[in-house]
Protein backbone atom coordinates (compact mmCIF):
# COMPACT_ATOMS: atom_id res chain seq x y z
CA UNK A 1 0.00 0.00 0.00
CA UNK A 2 1.15 3.51 -1.04
CA UNK A 3 1.26 5.98 2.10
CA UNK A 4 2.02 9.11 0.93
CA UNK A 5 1.81 12.18 3.44
CA UNK A 6 -1.24 14.17 1.75
CA UNK A 7 -3.16 11.08 1.92
CA UNK A 8 -2.88 10.33 5.57
CA UNK A 9 -3.50 14.07 6.33
CA UNK A 10 -6.75 13.93 4.74
CA UNK A 11 -7.94 10.88 6.48
CA UNK A 12 -6.87 11.92 9.64
CA UNK A 13 -8.87 15.43 8.79
CA UNK A 14 -11.89 13.33 7.80
CA UNK A 15 -12.05 11.63 10.91
CA UNK A 16 -11.42 14.47 13.38
CA UNK A 17 -14.58 16.76 11.19
CA UNK A 18 -17.10 14.50 12.14
CA UNK A 19 -15.84 13.91 15.61
CA UNK A 20 -15.69 17.82 16.00
CA UNK A 21 -19.90 18.49 14.43
CA UNK A 22 -20.95 15.69 16.78
CA UNK A 23 -19.31 17.30 19.66
CA UNK A 24 -20.38 20.71 18.97
CA UNK A 25 -24.13 19.62 18.36
CA UNK A 26 -23.67 17.52 21.75
CA UNK A 27 -22.45 20.99 23.65
CA UNK A 28 -25.32 22.36 22.49
CA UNK A 29 -28.04 19.82 23.12
CA UNK A 30 -26.85 19.45 26.86
CA UNK A 31 -25.70 23.23 27.76
CA UNK A 32 -29.14 24.56 28.81
CA UNK A 33 -30.17 21.56 30.78
CA UNK A 34 -26.83 21.71 32.58
CA UNK A 35 -27.16 25.59 32.68
CA UNK A 36 -30.81 25.38 34.59
CA UNK A 37 -29.41 22.32 36.75
CA UNK A 38 -26.23 23.70 37.82
CA UNK A 39 -27.83 27.34 38.53
CA UNK A 40 -30.79 25.82 40.76
CA UNK A 41 -28.02 25.55 43.97
CA UNK A 42 -26.71 28.61 43.32
CA UNK A 43 -28.12 32.08 45.45
CA UNK A 44 -29.77 34.57 43.69
CA UNK A 45 -26.49 36.74 43.00
CA UNK A 46 -24.72 33.37 41.74
CA UNK A 47 -26.99 33.09 39.24
CA UNK A 48 -27.31 36.10 37.71
CA UNK A 49 -23.25 36.97 38.66
CA UNK A 50 -21.82 33.85 37.49
CA UNK A 51 -24.53 31.93 35.21
CA UNK A 52 -21.58 29.92 33.30
CA UNK A 53 -19.64 28.66 36.90
CA UNK A 54 -20.32 25.31 39.20
CA UNK A 55 -21.92 26.02 42.39
CA UNK A 56 -18.92 26.81 44.92
CA UNK A 57 -19.35 26.47 48.74
CA UNK A 58 -19.95 30.23 48.48
CA UNK A 59 -22.93 30.80 46.31
CA UNK A 60 -24.70 27.08 47.20
CA UNK A 61 -27.98 27.90 47.91
CA UNK A 62 -31.10 25.65 48.25
CA UNK A 63 -33.44 28.33 48.77
CA UNK A 64 -35.32 27.31 45.41
CA UNK A 65 -36.01 24.02 46.75
CA UNK A 66 -37.25 25.29 49.79
CA UNK A 67 -39.72 27.51 48.16
CA UNK A 68 -41.03 24.91 45.57
CA UNK A 69 -41.35 22.50 48.92
CA UNK A 70 -43.44 25.03 50.70
CA UNK A 71 -45.40 26.54 47.81
CA UNK A 72 -46.25 23.94 45.25
CA UNK A 73 -47.56 20.16 45.86
CA UNK A 74 -45.50 18.71 44.23
CA UNK A 75 -45.90 15.26 46.08
CA UNK A 76 -48.91 15.20 45.26
CA UNK A 77 -48.45 16.24 41.26
CA UNK A 78 -45.60 13.43 41.68
CA UNK A 79 -48.08 11.15 42.83
CA UNK A 80 -50.84 11.86 39.99
CA UNK A 81 -48.54 11.90 37.30
CA UNK A 82 -47.29 8.20 38.40
CA UNK A 83 -50.68 6.97 39.30
CA UNK A 84 -52.07 7.90 35.64
CA UNK A 85 -48.65 6.93 33.70
CA UNK A 86 -48.22 3.36 35.32
CA UNK A 87 -51.69 2.28 35.74
CA UNK A 88 -52.37 3.60 31.18
CA UNK A 89 -49.11 1.75 30.66
CA UNK A 90 -50.50 -1.93 32.49
CA UNK A 91 -53.99 -1.31 30.63
CA UNK A 92 -52.14 -0.86 27.26
CA UNK A 93 -49.70 -3.49 27.44
CA UNK A 94 -52.08 -5.87 28.59
CA UNK A 95 -55.74 -4.90 26.56
CA UNK A 96 -53.12 -4.54 23.55
CA UNK A 97 -51.36 -7.36 23.93
CA UNK A 98 -54.87 -9.29 24.00
CA UNK A 99 -56.04 -7.79 20.80
CA UNK A 100 -52.28 -8.29 19.10
CA UNK A 101 -52.51 -12.21 20.09
CA UNK A 102 -56.14 -12.53 18.50
CA UNK A 103 -55.17 -10.84 15.17
CA UNK A 104 -51.57 -12.35 15.14
CA UNK A 105 -53.21 -15.81 16.23
CA UNK A 106 -56.28 -16.60 14.54
CA UNK A 107 -57.79 -16.56 10.93
CA UNK A 108 -61.83 -15.35 11.41
CA UNK A 109 -63.70 -12.93 9.31
CA UNK A 110 -63.40 -9.39 9.80
CA UNK A 111 -59.68 -9.82 10.96
CA UNK A 112 -58.18 -7.09 8.81
CA UNK A 113 -60.77 -4.69 8.70
CA UNK A 114 -60.21 -4.80 12.54
CA UNK A 115 -56.79 -4.39 11.84
CA UNK A 116 -57.24 -1.85 9.21
CA UNK A 117 -60.15 -0.08 12.33
CA UNK A 118 -57.43 -0.41 15.18
CA UNK A 119 -54.39 1.25 13.20
CA UNK A 120 -55.91 4.62 11.54
CA UNK A 121 -55.15 5.96 15.29
CA UNK A 122 -51.82 5.58 14.74
CA UNK A 123 -51.74 8.53 12.06
CA UNK A 124 -54.94 10.29 13.84
CA UNK A 125 -53.68 12.08 16.70
CA UNK A 126 -56.72 11.60 19.71
CA UNK A 127 -56.35 15.68 20.14
CA UNK A 128 -58.31 15.93 17.29
CA UNK A 129 -61.31 14.52 19.39
CA UNK A 130 -61.00 17.07 22.24
CA UNK A 131 -64.13 18.91 21.81
CA UNK A 132 -66.18 15.30 22.11
CA UNK A 133 -63.67 14.00 24.57
CA UNK A 134 -64.77 16.85 26.85
CA UNK A 135 -68.53 16.16 26.46
CA UNK A 136 -67.85 12.54 27.25
CA UNK A 137 -66.47 13.05 30.24
CA UNK A 138 -69.11 15.56 31.91
CA UNK A 139 -71.70 13.21 31.06
CA UNK A 140 -69.35 10.07 32.59
CA UNK A 141 -68.53 12.72 35.08
CA UNK A 142 -64.79 11.94 34.47
CA UNK A 143 -64.18 15.65 34.65
CA UNK A 144 -61.04 16.20 37.10
CA UNK A 145 -60.50 12.42 37.99
CA UNK A 146 -57.22 10.66 37.08
CA UNK A 147 -59.59 8.04 35.39
CA UNK A 148 -60.58 10.18 33.28
CA UNK A 149 -57.03 10.54 31.78
CA UNK A 150 -56.23 7.06 32.04
CA UNK A 151 -58.81 5.68 29.78
CA UNK A 152 -57.93 8.52 27.23
CA UNK A 153 -54.17 7.91 27.06
CA UNK A 154 -54.88 3.92 26.93
CA UNK A 155 -57.11 4.98 24.15
CA UNK A 156 -54.55 7.09 22.17
CA UNK A 157 -51.81 4.24 22.99
CA UNK A 158 -53.48 1.10 21.76
CA UNK A 159 -53.05 1.62 18.37
CA UNK A 160 -49.66 1.33 18.00
CA UNK A 161 -48.98 -1.07 20.84
CA UNK A 162 -51.33 -3.49 18.84
CA UNK A 163 -49.50 -2.94 15.32
CA UNK A 164 -46.19 -3.23 16.80
CA UNK A 165 -47.08 -6.21 19.37
CA UNK A 166 -49.17 -8.19 16.82
CA UNK A 167 -46.22 -8.29 14.78
CA UNK A 168 -44.03 -10.04 16.93
CA UNK A 169 -46.55 -12.25 18.10
CA UNK A 170 -46.13 -13.60 14.50
CA UNK A 171 -42.67 -14.50 15.13
CA UNK A 172 -43.97 -16.46 17.66
CA UNK A 173 -43.25 -20.59 16.63
CA UNK A 174 -46.88 -22.06 16.07
CA UNK A 175 -45.17 -25.45 16.52
CA UNK A 176 -44.87 -23.96 20.90
CA UNK A 177 -48.62 -22.97 20.78
CA UNK A 178 -49.62 -26.41 18.45
CA UNK A 179 -48.13 -28.41 21.14
CA UNK A 180 -49.30 -26.61 23.82
CA UNK A 181 -52.90 -27.10 22.42
CA UNK A 182 -52.46 -30.60 22.32
CA UNK A 183 -51.76 -31.01 25.98
CA UNK A 184 -54.61 -29.33 26.40
CA UNK A 185 -54.00 -25.87 26.98
CA UNK A 186 -56.78 -23.23 26.67
CA UNK A 187 -56.28 -20.41 24.15
CA UNK A 188 -56.07 -17.87 27.45
CA UNK A 189 -53.29 -20.45 28.57
CA UNK A 190 -51.53 -20.25 25.17
CA UNK A 191 -51.70 -16.23 25.43
CA UNK A 192 -49.93 -16.84 28.86
CA UNK A 193 -47.31 -18.67 27.21
CA UNK A 194 -46.70 -16.07 24.31
CA UNK A 195 -46.39 -12.69 26.55
CA UNK A 196 -43.17 -13.24 28.48
CA UNK A 197 -42.06 -14.16 24.90
CA UNK A 198 -42.18 -10.98 23.21
CA UNK A 199 -41.06 -9.08 26.48
CA UNK A 200 -38.62 -7.19 24.77
CA UNK A 201 -41.04 -5.78 22.83
CA UNK A 202 -43.33 -5.18 25.43
CA UNK A 203 -40.34 -2.98 27.34
CA UNK A 204 -39.97 -0.76 24.33
CA UNK A 205 -43.45 -0.06 23.59
CA UNK A 206 -43.78 0.50 27.39
CA UNK A 207 -40.96 3.17 27.65
CA UNK A 208 -42.46 4.67 24.56
CA UNK A 209 -45.77 4.87 25.70
CA UNK A 210 -44.50 6.31 28.97
CA UNK A 211 -42.81 9.18 28.22
CA UNK A 212 -45.54 11.10 26.15
CA UNK A 213 -47.90 10.61 28.78
CA UNK A 214 -46.06 11.73 31.36
CA UNK A 215 -45.10 14.73 29.41
CA UNK A 216 -48.30 16.13 28.14
CA UNK A 217 -49.89 18.69 29.07
CA UNK A 218 -52.94 19.03 26.98
CA UNK A 219 -55.45 16.82 28.68
CA UNK A 220 -54.48 17.60 31.83
CA UNK A 221 -54.74 20.97 31.11
CA UNK A 222 -58.27 20.44 29.43
CA UNK A 223 -59.68 17.43 31.33
CA UNK A 224 -58.39 17.28 34.75
CA UNK A 225 -56.95 20.98 35.63
CA UNK A 226 -58.11 21.00 39.18
CA UNK A 227 -54.86 21.41 41.44
CA UNK A 228 -56.09 17.81 43.05
CA UNK A 229 -55.58 15.89 39.98
CA UNK A 230 -52.61 18.32 38.19
CA UNK A 231 -49.87 16.06 36.99
CA UNK A 232 -46.39 17.03 37.17
CA UNK A 233 -46.08 19.05 33.47
CA UNK A 234 -49.14 20.99 34.22
CA UNK A 235 -48.40 21.61 37.89
CA UNK A 236 -45.14 22.91 37.23
CA UNK A 237 -46.40 24.66 34.26
CA UNK A 238 -48.70 26.79 36.47
CA UNK A 239 -46.50 27.25 39.22
CA UNK A 240 -43.63 28.40 36.87
CA UNK A 241 -46.34 30.91 35.41
CA UNK A 242 -46.77 32.31 39.18
CA UNK A 243 -43.26 32.41 39.74
CA UNK A 244 -41.62 33.72 36.59
CA UNK A 245 -40.03 36.36 38.77
CA UNK A 246 -38.56 34.29 41.08
CA UNK A 247 -35.12 32.83 39.57
CA UNK A 248 -34.34 30.24 42.27
CA UNK A 249 -38.07 28.37 41.93
CA UNK A 250 -38.31 28.13 38.48
CA UNK A 251 -34.88 26.70 38.02
CA UNK A 252 -35.33 24.39 41.17
CA UNK A 253 -38.88 23.36 39.64
CA UNK A 254 -37.80 22.76 36.73
CA UNK A 255 -34.58 20.66 37.96
CA UNK A 256 -37.44 18.69 40.01
CA UNK A 257 -39.75 18.19 36.75
CA UNK A 258 -36.54 16.93 34.87
CA UNK A 259 -34.87 14.19 37.17
CA UNK A 260 -37.09 11.70 37.06
CA UNK A 261 -37.08 11.35 33.73
CA UNK A 262 -33.42 12.14 33.19
CA UNK A 263 -32.46 9.57 35.61
CA UNK A 264 -34.90 6.69 34.14
CA UNK A 265 -33.36 8.10 30.77
CA UNK A 266 -30.09 7.03 31.88
CA UNK A 267 -30.45 3.62 33.08
CA UNK A 268 -33.01 2.66 30.15
CA UNK A 269 -31.55 4.94 27.24
CA UNK A 270 -29.38 2.25 25.66
CA UNK A 271 -32.49 -0.13 25.29
CA UNK A 272 -34.62 2.43 24.17
CA UNK A 273 -32.30 3.68 21.25
CA UNK A 274 -31.44 -0.14 20.37
CA UNK A 275 -35.08 -0.63 20.20
CA UNK A 276 -35.38 1.81 17.51
CA UNK A 277 -32.77 0.79 15.91
CA UNK A 278 -33.69 -3.09 15.59
CA UNK A 279 -37.13 -2.45 15.08
CA UNK A 280 -35.46 -0.03 11.93
CA UNK A 281 -33.31 -3.09 10.48
CA UNK A 282 -35.68 -5.87 10.65
CA UNK B 1 -73.28 -10.03 19.99
CA UNK B 2 -75.33 -12.73 21.00
CA UNK B 3 -77.32 -12.65 17.60
CA UNK B 4 -74.00 -12.55 16.06
CA UNK B 5 -72.35 -15.09 17.90
CA UNK B 6 -75.63 -17.52 16.63
CA UNK B 7 -75.17 -16.82 13.19
CA UNK B 8 -71.95 -17.72 12.53
CA UNK B 9 -69.94 -19.81 15.35
CA UNK B 10 -67.68 -16.53 16.31
CA UNK B 11 -65.16 -17.64 18.89
CA UNK B 12 -65.82 -16.81 22.35
CA UNK B 13 -61.98 -16.31 23.16
CA UNK B 14 -60.95 -13.85 20.21
CA UNK B 15 -64.31 -11.89 21.53
CA UNK B 16 -62.80 -11.75 24.52
CA UNK B 17 -58.76 -10.90 23.53
CA UNK B 18 -60.57 -8.12 21.22
CA UNK B 19 -63.47 -6.59 23.20
CA UNK B 20 -61.45 -4.36 26.04
CA UNK B 21 -58.87 -2.79 23.06
CA UNK B 22 -61.89 -2.50 20.32
CA UNK B 23 -64.24 -0.65 22.87
CA UNK B 24 -61.44 1.51 25.06
CA UNK B 25 -60.62 2.66 21.53
CA UNK B 26 -64.01 3.10 20.14
CA UNK B 27 -65.13 4.57 23.11
CA UNK B 28 -62.65 7.27 23.61
CA UNK B 29 -61.28 7.92 20.66
CA UNK B 30 -63.58 6.61 17.45
CA UNK B 31 -66.54 7.76 18.60
CA UNK B 32 -65.26 11.92 20.27
CA UNK B 33 -63.59 12.03 17.38
CA UNK B 34 -66.57 11.28 15.00
CA UNK B 35 -68.93 13.66 17.51
CA UNK B 36 -65.95 16.21 17.13
CA UNK B 37 -66.38 16.33 13.35
CA UNK B 38 -70.48 16.30 13.47
CA UNK B 39 -70.77 18.64 15.68
CA UNK B 40 -69.15 21.47 13.41
CA UNK B 41 -72.13 21.34 10.97
CA UNK B 42 -73.83 22.22 14.61
CA UNK B 43 -75.04 24.87 16.35
CA UNK B 44 -74.66 24.68 20.10
CA UNK B 45 -76.53 27.16 22.16
CA UNK B 46 -75.73 28.37 25.92
CA UNK B 47 -77.88 25.44 27.02
CA UNK B 48 -76.57 22.62 24.91
CA UNK B 49 -78.92 22.87 22.54
CA UNK B 50 -78.02 21.68 18.99
CA UNK B 51 -79.54 22.57 15.71
CA UNK B 52 -78.05 21.84 12.66
CA UNK B 53 -76.29 24.38 10.68
CA UNK B 54 -74.72 22.71 7.86
CA UNK B 55 -71.96 24.29 6.63
CA UNK B 56 -72.40 27.62 8.28
CA UNK B 57 -69.62 26.86 10.81
CA UNK B 58 -66.80 26.56 7.80
CA UNK B 59 -67.97 29.73 6.07
CA UNK B 60 -67.78 31.76 9.51
CA UNK B 61 -64.19 30.40 9.88
CA UNK B 62 -63.58 31.38 6.24
CA UNK B 63 -64.73 34.79 6.34
CA UNK B 64 -66.19 36.23 9.27
CA UNK B 65 -64.09 38.73 10.78
CA UNK B 66 -63.54 37.43 14.30
CA UNK B 67 -62.19 33.79 12.97
CA UNK B 68 -60.89 34.12 9.31
CA UNK B 69 -57.98 36.37 9.91
CA UNK B 70 -56.86 34.42 12.75
CA UNK B 71 -57.70 30.87 11.11
CA UNK B 72 -55.58 32.11 7.87
CA UNK B 73 -52.63 33.22 10.42
CA UNK B 74 -52.70 30.43 11.96
CA UNK B 75 -52.62 28.35 9.17
CA UNK B 76 -49.94 30.11 7.18
CA UNK B 77 -47.67 30.04 10.86
CA UNK B 78 -47.84 26.41 10.68
CA UNK B 79 -46.99 25.65 7.48
CA UNK B 80 -43.89 28.12 8.19
CA UNK B 81 -43.75 25.87 11.92
CA UNK B 82 -43.47 23.30 9.31
CA UNK B 83 -41.12 24.20 6.73
CA UNK B 84 -38.33 24.87 10.02
CA UNK B 85 -38.90 21.63 10.94
CA UNK B 86 -38.76 19.81 7.54
CA UNK B 87 -35.73 22.42 6.53
CA UNK B 88 -33.47 22.91 9.78
CA UNK B 89 -34.50 19.51 11.70
CA UNK B 90 -34.42 17.03 9.61
CA UNK B 91 -31.11 18.50 7.82
CA UNK B 92 -29.30 18.43 10.59
CA UNK B 93 -30.72 14.68 11.22
CA UNK B 94 -29.61 13.42 8.70
CA UNK B 95 -26.36 15.07 8.83
CA UNK B 96 -26.37 13.61 12.18
CA UNK B 97 -26.99 10.00 11.85
CA UNK B 98 -24.56 10.26 8.44
CA UNK B 99 -21.61 11.14 10.98
CA UNK B 100 -22.87 8.37 13.86
CA UNK B 101 -23.94 5.75 11.20
CA UNK B 102 -19.70 6.13 9.84
CA UNK B 103 -19.06 4.76 13.28
CA UNK B 104 -16.01 5.89 15.25
CA UNK B 105 -15.18 6.61 18.98
CA UNK B 106 -18.12 7.56 21.28
CA UNK B 107 -20.95 7.37 19.01
CA UNK B 108 -22.74 5.78 21.36
CA UNK B 109 -22.78 8.28 23.69
CA UNK B 110 -23.36 10.98 21.32
CA UNK B 111 -26.45 9.23 20.09
CA UNK B 112 -27.39 9.14 23.81
CA UNK B 113 -26.82 12.76 24.54
CA UNK B 114 -28.31 14.10 21.08
CA UNK B 115 -31.64 12.38 21.77
CA UNK B 116 -32.05 13.33 25.15
CA UNK B 117 -34.05 16.05 24.82
CA UNK B 118 -36.53 14.05 23.36
CA UNK B 119 -37.39 12.93 26.17
CA UNK B 120 -38.06 15.90 28.27
CA UNK B 121 -41.62 17.57 28.56
CA UNK B 122 -42.18 20.33 26.16
CA UNK B 123 -43.33 22.47 28.89
CA UNK B 124 -39.81 22.02 30.79
CA UNK B 125 -37.75 22.47 27.40
CA UNK B 126 -40.07 25.80 26.74
CA UNK B 127 -39.36 27.46 29.91
CA UNK B 128 -35.73 26.56 29.63
CA UNK B 129 -35.52 28.08 26.72
CA UNK B 130 -37.40 31.45 28.04
CA UNK B 131 -34.15 31.62 30.21
CA UNK B 132 -31.45 30.84 28.32
CA UNK B 133 -32.80 33.71 26.10
CA UNK B 134 -34.08 36.24 28.63
CA UNK B 135 -31.52 39.53 28.35
CA UNK B 136 -32.10 39.92 32.18
CA UNK B 137 -30.16 36.53 32.70
CA UNK B 138 -27.80 37.48 29.70
CA UNK B 139 -26.58 33.51 28.97
CA UNK B 140 -27.47 33.90 25.15
CA UNK B 141 -26.28 37.12 24.65
CA UNK B 142 -22.63 36.40 26.23
CA UNK B 143 -22.03 33.42 24.64
CA UNK B 144 -22.69 34.93 21.30
CA UNK B 145 -20.23 37.62 22.21
CA UNK B 146 -17.83 34.99 23.45
CA UNK B 147 -17.95 33.92 19.55
CA UNK B 148 -17.89 37.74 18.23
CA UNK B 149 -21.64 37.40 17.66
CA UNK B 150 -23.02 39.90 20.34
CA UNK B 151 -24.46 42.17 17.74
CA UNK B 152 -26.88 39.45 17.06
CA UNK B 153 -28.52 39.28 19.68
CA UNK B 154 -32.23 40.68 20.58
CA UNK B 155 -35.24 39.95 22.31
CA UNK B 156 -35.67 37.38 19.74
CA UNK B 157 -39.06 35.90 21.52
CA UNK B 158 -41.03 39.38 22.31
CA UNK B 159 -40.60 40.34 18.26
CA UNK B 160 -43.43 39.40 16.13
CA UNK B 161 -40.69 39.58 13.39
CA UNK B 162 -38.67 36.81 14.70
CA UNK B 163 -40.66 34.72 17.41
CA UNK B 164 -41.92 32.45 15.60
CA UNK B 165 -38.70 31.41 14.12
CA UNK B 166 -37.62 31.29 17.39
CA UNK B 167 -40.00 29.01 18.66
CA UNK B 168 -39.55 26.70 15.85
CA UNK B 169 -36.03 26.67 16.27
CA UNK B 170 -36.42 25.70 19.98
CA UNK B 171 -38.93 23.08 18.83
CA UNK B 172 -35.96 21.69 16.15
CA UNK B 173 -33.54 21.53 18.89
CA UNK B 174 -35.90 19.39 21.46
CA UNK B 175 -37.28 16.67 18.54
CA UNK B 176 -34.10 16.48 16.28
CA UNK B 177 -32.88 12.93 18.04
CA UNK B 178 -36.06 11.55 16.09
CA UNK B 179 -35.40 11.78 12.96
CA UNK B 180 -32.05 11.47 13.50
CA UNK B 181 -32.33 7.97 15.30
CA UNK B 182 -34.73 6.87 12.48
CA UNK B 183 -32.04 7.73 9.78
CA UNK B 184 -29.23 6.38 11.84
CA UNK B 185 -31.51 3.23 12.19
CA UNK B 186 -31.68 2.90 8.50
CA UNK B 187 -28.49 3.84 7.29
CA UNK B 188 -26.97 1.12 9.54
CA UNK B 189 -28.95 -1.80 7.79
CA UNK B 190 -27.11 -0.53 4.59
CA UNK B 191 -25.12 -3.99 3.81
CA UNK B 192 -21.16 -2.70 4.22
CA UNK B 193 -20.85 -4.80 0.87
CA UNK B 194 -22.73 -2.26 -0.96
CA UNK B 195 -20.40 0.75 0.09
CA UNK B 196 -17.16 -1.38 -0.25
CA UNK B 197 -18.14 -1.82 -4.28
CA UNK B 198 -18.45 1.54 -4.63
CA UNK B 199 -15.08 2.71 -2.80
CA UNK B 200 -12.94 0.12 -5.04
CA UNK B 201 -14.30 2.42 -7.86
CA UNK B 202 -13.21 5.33 -6.34
CA UNK B 203 -15.93 7.24 -5.24
CA UNK B 204 -15.77 9.57 -1.95
CA UNK B 205 -17.63 9.34 0.96
CA UNK B 206 -19.92 12.32 -0.44
CA UNK B 207 -20.87 10.57 -3.76
CA UNK B 208 -21.52 7.03 -1.72
CA UNK B 209 -23.62 8.94 1.23
CA UNK B 210 -25.56 11.00 -2.09
CA UNK B 211 -25.76 8.19 -4.70
CA UNK B 212 -26.15 4.56 -2.72
CA UNK B 213 -27.31 5.23 0.96
CA UNK B 214 -29.44 8.41 0.62
CA UNK B 215 -31.87 6.54 -2.25
CA UNK B 216 -31.58 3.71 -0.23
CA UNK B 217 -33.07 5.21 3.21
CA UNK B 218 -36.08 7.29 0.70
CA UNK B 219 -38.85 5.44 2.59
CA UNK B 220 -37.63 6.38 5.90
CA UNK B 221 -37.48 9.82 4.61
CA UNK B 222 -40.91 9.78 3.82
CA UNK B 223 -42.27 8.43 7.24
CA UNK B 224 -39.92 11.45 8.61
CA UNK B 225 -41.45 13.54 6.50
CA UNK B 226 -44.92 12.61 7.52
CA UNK B 227 -44.63 12.53 11.31
CA UNK B 228 -42.93 15.41 11.47
CA UNK B 229 -46.17 17.02 9.20
CA UNK B 230 -48.40 15.22 11.88
CA UNK B 231 -46.86 16.30 14.66
CA UNK B 232 -46.48 19.82 13.44
CA UNK B 233 -50.40 20.46 12.61
CA UNK B 234 -50.69 18.68 16.15
CA UNK B 235 -48.35 20.83 17.79
CA UNK B 236 -49.77 23.27 21.64
CA UNK B 237 -47.37 22.92 24.33
CA UNK B 238 -44.94 24.60 23.27
CA UNK B 239 -46.40 27.72 22.35
CA UNK B 240 -49.01 27.87 24.87
CA UNK B 241 -46.06 27.43 27.48
CA UNK B 242 -43.78 29.98 26.09
CA UNK B 243 -46.14 32.42 24.62
CA UNK B 244 -49.79 31.98 26.13
CA UNK B 245 -52.99 30.97 24.59
CA UNK B 246 -52.76 34.30 22.97
CA UNK B 247 -49.50 33.16 21.38
CA UNK B 248 -47.98 36.31 21.06
CA UNK B 249 -46.84 39.31 20.59
CA UNK B 250 -49.81 39.98 18.28
CA UNK B 251 -50.54 36.05 17.26
CA UNK B 252 -47.59 35.82 15.59
CA UNK B 253 -46.37 31.90 16.88
CA UNK B 254 -50.37 31.54 16.47
CA UNK B 255 -50.24 28.02 14.90
CA UNK B 256 -53.44 25.52 14.57
CA UNK B 257 -53.42 24.07 18.36
CA UNK B 258 -53.98 27.21 19.62
CA UNK B 259 -55.79 28.60 17.67
CA UNK B 260 -57.96 25.74 18.57
CA UNK B 261 -57.78 25.75 22.31
CA UNK B 262 -58.56 29.67 21.87
CA UNK B 263 -61.56 29.00 20.13
CA UNK B 264 -62.94 26.54 22.00
CA UNK B 265 -62.39 27.63 25.57
CA UNK B 266 -62.05 31.12 25.14
CA UNK B 267 -59.98 33.75 25.91
CA UNK B 268 -60.31 37.07 28.22
CA UNK B 269 -62.43 38.87 27.05
CA UNK B 270 -64.68 36.41 24.70
CA UNK B 271 -66.44 33.31 25.36
CA UNK B 272 -65.38 29.77 24.42
CA UNK B 273 -67.26 27.76 21.46
CA UNK B 274 -67.42 24.45 21.26
CA UNK B 275 -69.14 24.47 17.60
CA UNK B 276 -66.36 26.41 16.06
CA UNK B 277 -63.50 24.68 18.29
CA UNK B 278 -64.87 21.57 16.80
CA UNK B 279 -64.72 23.34 13.06
CA UNK B 280 -60.89 24.06 13.76
CA UNK B 281 -59.99 20.68 14.59
CA UNK B 282 -62.32 19.23 11.58
CA UNK B 283 -60.08 21.56 9.79
CA UNK B 284 -56.87 20.12 11.24
CA UNK B 285 -58.39 16.74 10.74
CA UNK B 286 -58.29 17.45 7.19
CA UNK B 287 -55.11 18.91 6.91
CA UNK B 288 -53.51 15.86 8.89
CA UNK B 289 -55.37 13.28 6.52
CA UNK B 290 -54.36 14.96 3.67
CA UNK B 291 -50.61 15.11 4.58
CA UNK B 292 -51.18 10.86 5.11
CA UNK B 293 -52.97 10.34 2.46
CA UNK B 294 -50.34 12.24 -0.02
CA UNK B 295 -47.70 9.99 1.59
CA UNK B 296 -49.15 7.01 1.41
CA UNK B 297 -50.46 7.31 -2.33
CA UNK B 298 -47.73 9.61 -3.88
CA UNK B 299 -44.73 8.67 -2.04
CA UNK B 300 -44.96 5.36 -0.52
CA UNK B 301 -45.86 4.07 -3.87
CA UNK B 302 -43.56 5.02 -6.00
CA UNK B 303 -40.98 4.65 -3.16
CA UNK B 304 -38.93 1.58 -4.41
CA UNK B 305 -38.00 -0.45 -0.76
CA UNK B 306 -35.76 -2.21 -1.33
CA UNK B 307 -35.13 -5.43 0.77
CA UNK B 308 -31.74 -5.48 2.34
Amino acid sequence: MKSSFPYRARTSLGRAIPLVILTLYAMLALFPIVMILMNSFKAKKAIFGAPFAFPTPETFSLIGYQTVTDRAAFSTYFLNSVIVTFTALILTLLIGAMAAFALAEYDFRGNTLTAIYLSIGIMIPIRLGTVGILRLMVSLKLVNTLTGLILIYTAQALPLTIFILSQFMRQVPKDLKDAARIDGASEYQIFGMVLPLVRPALGAIGIFTMIPIWNDLWFPLIIAPSSKTATVTLGVQQFLGQFVSDWNAVLSSLTLAMVPILLLYILFSKQMIRSITAGAIK
Amino acid sequence: MQSSKRRSRFPVHILVFLAPAVLLYTLFMVFPLINSLRLSFYDIGPKNQQSFAGLQNYVKLFTNENFAPFFWRALRNNFVFFAIHMLVQNSIALLLAGLLADGGRARNFFRTVIFLPTVLSVVIIGFIWQLILNPLWGVAESMLEAVGLGSWFGPWLGKPETALITVSLISVWQFVGIPMILFYAALIGIPDELMEAARVDGATGWDVFWRIKFPLILPTVGIVAVLTFVGNFNAFDLIYTMKGANAGPDFSTDIMGTFFYRTFFGQQLQLGNPAMGATVAAMMFLIILTGVLLYMFLWARRVQTYDM
